[in-house]
């Protein structure tokens, strides 16, 4: 039972880094109706800017550096290159963000090098105790601030003009702009949030138990895309609920491996996209999709 | 007041290698309600995007005319930039934002406004009187309405942005009779507070109730124009728009002849529909 309390812990913390993940990706969707592949990439520099600038300031001020760059590399893409390709086919706008994808993986591994670097984060590897459970620090400074951005974007977006306009424009965006919504605005800040989101998701993908940041961190977001999947891709519950449903599955799945030996190692890194494939075969549009989206 | 409030000259606009609209003049008068008549795929629609700059969402653009506002040119700006100029479309088919609330929809109509806090509430207040149900509806999902009250919710949603023209397309469509009685007084009454109105309708009878002026669109060009009573009585509109016998019309055919000067060329319009 102890073992299992911790697992769950463990799982919600996790899953709730993925939400964060997985809301940005979310949100970048409804608002500019595209698949951002670039997500990944997102992740990793705003990453790579917090540890680059953790050489020159104190934790936080570094953690708020790579928040901004990726935030402001967000709105780069979004004006630099989806923009211009308004009123393409939605498919052709997902390759393109392949396309970034990769020069940006590219560029930041080339960077990166085969170095690890850490944040050296106030948390380090201590653990707490609670009763007769024992979780890493960095596992429960995850959850309450994924739990506390996670609130603070929802009550954003439902009570400030900025939530307003994007669920405006998410629902139908021809009608937004005749509202006077400024959809190249909404998208910009979709594409900022996304890329802050991710940011501080990349912090607590590189704490203790990881080693740190490296250049295969950026693929850790690959499992926002079954969360973001599996609770429907426009919907910002679907996103919290999915992630969750992601990062419980994986710590299940790696805490009780030895349980699970007959399906092979590694069965942690499966688990997830094996729920997806279940959770799309009874409703295609996820847990928390609209049902027409088959026009994407 | 002689000065023209909202004046489209010349305006052609297509979508890619089809043209939706040729050389179309319509002027709405400060103040006035002005309507816009004819058939499916007359071009209606498409003058309204044009004034809205929402052709782009169709993949269309303007290629000649001029839209001017209060003697500013519009055509080409954003949708935003045209909002904030004081014009306002109610689209066609009502397209209130289902998953939200009243309150949230008619909080989204006055994002474009210009006006801060102060101005919204006052905005909400004139609105609400006007549609008292909204009020009481405020936390329904819009999309639970009925479809009267959601055309209501959607020109309430424009009004929130205190528009000085309010376009408005097809409001009547879908909805019962008594209904669309009662969005035509609304109409008016919007327009007795000081709003100008362009009025996109199939339903002549009740467009030409209402407004002061009139074109009727025939293959994205204007067959006819003038005030709403010359169209009203002329032998063409009663014929085809507003069903009345064609007998019953000789004695109007002067009247009727009056507003076929805008056409140039003189052809009666009748050819028009065979000759594009």
């Amino acid at each position: 039972m102890t073992v299992f309390s911790e697992l769950l812990i463990i799982g919600v913390s996790l899953g709730s880094v993925y939400a964060l993940i997985a809301l940005g990706f979310v949100i970048i969707f409804k608002s500019t109706e595209v698949v951002n592949f670039a997500h990944a990439s997102l992740l990793l520099a705003g990453g790579y800017a917090a540890v680059q600038a953790r050489e020159h300031m104190p934790f936080w001020l570094a953690l708020l550096a790579g928040v901004v760059a990726a935030a402001l590399l967000g709105v780069a893409l979004e004006f630099l290159v989806i923009r211009r390709y308004r009123g393409r086919d939605h498919s052709v706008l997902a390759i393109v963000t392949i396309g970034l994808d990769i020069v940006l993986l590219t560029e930041l591994a080339r960077q990166i090098g085969p170095d690890i670097f850490s944040y050296r984060d106030p948390w380090g590897s201590r653990l707490i105790e609670l009763g007769s459970l024992t979780i890493p620090q960095t596992r429960v400074a995850a959850l309450i601030t994924a739990a506390a951005l996670i609130g603070i974007f929802l009550l954003a977006f439902r009570f400030t003009s900025w939530g307003v306009s994007m669920r405006a424009a998410a629902e139908h965006r021809e009608t937004a702009a005749l509202m006077g919504i400024r959809l190249g605005w909404v998208s910009a800040s979709a594409w900022a949030v996304a890329g802050a989101l991710a940011a501080v998701a990349a912090l607590f993908l590189s704490v203790f138990p990881t080693t740190g940041l490296d250049r295969d961190t950026g693929l850790v977001a690959l499992k926002a895309f079954p969360a973001a999947i599996i609770g429907g891709l426009d919907s910002t519950t679907g996103a919290l609920v999915g992630g969750l449903v992601v990062g419980i599955t994986e710590a299940m799945a790696t805490g009780y491996q030895n349980d699970l030996s007959f399906l092979g190692s590694g069965i942690g890194e499966l688990a997830p996209y094996l729920v997806m494939v279940l959770v799309l075969l009874a409703r295609p549009a996820g847990l928390f999709g609209t049902r027409e989206l088959s026009r994407v | 007041m002689g000065a023209a409030a909202l004046r489209v000259q010349g305006l052609s606009a297509g979508y890619g290698p089809v043209r939706a609209l040729s050389g179309v003049t319509v002027e709405v008068p400060e103040g006035a309600v002005t309507a816009v008549l004819g058939g499916n795929g007359a071009g209606k629609s498409t003058l309204l995007r044009a004034i809205s700059g929402t052709l782009r969402f169709h993949g269309g653009a303007i290629t000649a005319g001029t839209v001017e506002f209060g003697g500013r040119r519009l055509d080409g700006r954003a949708p935003a930039r045209i909002v904030a100029a004081g014009i306002v479309q109610v689209p066609e088919g009502r397209q209130v934002f289902a998953r939200m609330t009243v309150a949230d929809n008619l909080r989204a109509g006055s994002l474009g406004a210009a006006g801060g806090r102060a101005a919204e509430r006052r905005a909400r207040e004139r609105v609400l009187e006007l549609f008292p149900v909204l009020a009481e509806r405020a936390r329904q999902r819009a999309g639970l309405l009925s479809g009267g009250e959601q055309q209501m919710l959607a020109m309430g949603r424009a009004l929130m942005a205190a528009p000085r023209l309010l376009l408005l397309d097809e409001p009547s469509l879908g909805l019962a009779p008594m209904m669309a009685a009662r969005i035509a007084d609304t109409v008016r009454e919007i327009n007795s507070q000081g709003t100008s109105v362009l009025l996109v309708e199939q339903n002549a009878a009740l467009a030409l109730k209402v407004a002061t002026h009139a074109v009727v669109l025939e293959n994205g060009a204007v067959a006819l124009s003038g005030t709403a009573s010359e169209l009203a009585a002329s032998d063409e509109v009663r014929r085809r728009y507003l069903g009345v016998g064609h007998e019953a019309g000789s004695e109007d055919t002067a009247a009727g002849a009056a507003v076929f000067a805008a056409h140039a060329d003189g052809a009666p319009p009748t050819l028009r529909r065979w000759s594009a």
